[in-house]
């Protein structure tokens, strides 16, 4: 770890890790301002809601919520919360390296006495400070936003707890995998469309596997894997699938080192 | 003990050549000329001593040690200056020259207002508004600021004005007698003859000469012009003469050999006149891209 590009790598990011968290705190604010209403006319919804297509239910992860519960609320809410927390850890994780290359940084930054691994490694936990303070962020105005909103209605704070926790895991498997494919791909030229892609693209492949109950796109989707509204319901994590969202990160992470520490970087062309 | 080794080091970019078996070493405090066009792979070279990218084959030592296994350690005590300099664009000159220093694990903060200063640059100002020649100037200031024992030098002239290009000179020549070693790459020929002790010379890849300036410009190769009437082309038909050709009853050639072949010659023949001479630099440099 190097502390000065640790340093210079947080303070670039941390402009857009307060975008990120004020756009997440309105999100959650603005949404869980609705409860009451939800909750009050709960017999109502829940009669609407059974009336949409099971397809159409499956594909919001709505057909295991309970909307007039505080969690069954949130977890509702936390869908988007994770969409944006994936397009912001794949951005962070696209760009951790291939910005530098691309604006041609990478050659001042290399021909300095530190080793591949040393600048991986400082990279990536600047990455990891700007999440996390975003994380925190999500943690703050989650607790908040239940306590303004939730009225009479009781909650358990463990299964909350448990929910907000996977957030780490959710945005480590964004980051590395966003990380693994710039290093194999030859030139990432601009990072949004590949961190949008990536983020939608799980989210959707999620939404699709609700509609078709099918079993193997389950595997490939964090969306799936730390599925809200399944931590909510059973209070515990599906831990087969959390280990296998935990083993895909270990797996780019190491990808990444061993391609990182062999690669030519560009030159100007 | 040489400062650059470099044993038949060869790179690929895919199938795309780099450089092909290059050898070559510099001692230290030497100035070494790196010559050659556009896409001839001088950076691929210097890319290749500063770990910037692999060798597909061959190895190349800096100060002893080899560039793939020890890389950091190295690059403590080199200065780059790449062709083309890119900083990080939301920064403050002064900014990232510190960044810069903070690397080295030694104040340089004295250097880096004495250089900036020589080289007139405004340490206020956002590197997004630098001119070309400014950010030129900010790549000189970074890759001297720690005072390095080599400087790697990648076409450094380009962007700079004629004036700054006479203070850089004077300013590598201070550090060069200070015991730093230079490799100076370049396809400008007046500034390597300014400058350097030694030069290689590489087309297409591959290193074609490696030679002292002056050995390159004395020993190897004579000017000859010869006047006289009735010419025949022919009469100088001898191993040694290149680029034979007449032009208004005189004729040129490049010798190399034994002179003496040349004036026999030259004495079977009423001459009106005969030149002999140093051939410039580029003019032997023409001859090697032929």
């Amino acid at each position: 770890m190097n502390a000065n590009i640790y340093r210079h790598e947080f303070r670039i990011r941390l402009k857009s890790v307060i975008i990120w968290s004020l756009a997440l705190t309105f999100l959650i604010a603005f949404y869980f301002a609705m409860f009451p209403v939800f909750a009050d006319q709960a017999a109502l919804m829940n009669e609407l809601l059974a009336k949409y297509p099971p397809e159409l239910r499956a594909a919001f992860g709505m057909d295991n919520m309970d909307l007039s519960t505080v969690l069954g609320f949130y977890s509702f809410i936390f869908m988007f919360v994770q969409l944006c927390l994936a397009i912001q850890a794949g951005n962070y994780g696209f760009g951790l390296v291939s910005i530098e290359e691309s604006e041609l940084t990478a050659d001042f930054l290399l021909s300095k006495p530190v080793s591949r691994a040393q600048v991986l490694t400082s990279k990536l936990l600047a990455a990891l400070t700007s999440l996390t303070l975003t994380n925190l962020v999500v943690w703050v105005s989650s607790f908040v936003a239940i306590a303004l909103f939730r009225g009479e209605h009781e909650y358990e704070p463990g299964t909350l707890i448990l929910l907000l926790l996977s957030i780490v895991i959710f945005q480590l498997f964004f980051l590395s995998v966003g990380l693994v494919i710039s290093l194999l791909v030859k030139r990432v030229r601009s990072v949004t469309p590949y961190a949008l892609g990536l983020g939608f693209g799980s989210y959707v492949l999620s939404a699709f596997s609700g509609v078709f109950g099918a079993v193997a796109l389950e595997l490939i989707t964090p969306f799936k894997h730390l599925d809200a509204a399944s931590i909510v319901k059973h209070a515990a994590y599906d831990t087969p699938l959390v280990l296998l969202n935990v083993a895909v990160t270990l797996v780019a992470l190491a990808v990444s080192y061993w391609l990182y520490i062999r690669r030519d970087i560009p030159a100007v062309s | 003990m040489s400062i650059i080794e470099v044993t038949n080091l060869t790179k690929f970019y895919g199938k795309s050549r780099g450089i092909v078996d290059v050898s070559f070493s510099e001692e230290e405090g030497e100035i070494f000329g790196f010559i050659g066009p556009n896409g001839a792979g001088k950076s691929t070279t210097i890319r290749l001593l500063l770990s910037l990218i692999h060798p597909t084959s061959g190895s190349a030592k800096v100060f002893g040690k080899d560039v793939v296994t020890h890389g950091p350690e190295i690059r403590r005590d080199i200065g780059y200056l790449p062709s083309e300099v890119f900083y990080y664009e939301g920064m403050k000159v002064i900014e990232l020259l510190k960044y810069s220093a903070s690397f080295y694990g030694k104040d340089c903060t004295e250097r880096l207002h004495e250089l900036s200063e020589y080289m007139e640059l405004e340490l206020n100002r956002r590197i997004s508004d630098l001119s070309y020649g400014n950010k030129k100037k900010v790549g000189i200031v970074q890759g001297l600021l720690h005072s390095p024992k080599l400087l790697f030098l990648d076409e450094p002239t380009s962007g700079l004005d004629p004036l700054m290009q006479r203070k850089f000179f004077d300013l590598i020549r201070k550090e060069n007698a200070r015991g730093v070693t230079v490799f100076f790459s370049s396809h400008i020929l007046g500034e390597v003859q300014r400058l350097c002790n030694r030069v290689g010379i590489i087309r297409e890849g591959k290193i074609v000469e490696i030679s002292d300036i002056r050995t390159l410009q004395q020993n190897n190769y004579k000017k000859v012009n010869v006047t006289a009437d009735g010419l025949n082309p022919a009469t100088f038909d001898l191993p040694g003469v290149n680029n034979l050709q007449t032009e208004d009853g005189t004729l040129h050639f490049f010798f190399k050999g034994d002179i003496n072949a040349v004036l026999q010659k030259i004495s079977t023949i009423q001459v009106a006149d005969v030149t002999i001479e140093e051939p410039t630099l580029e003019e032997i440099f023409m001859h090697y891209y032929e």
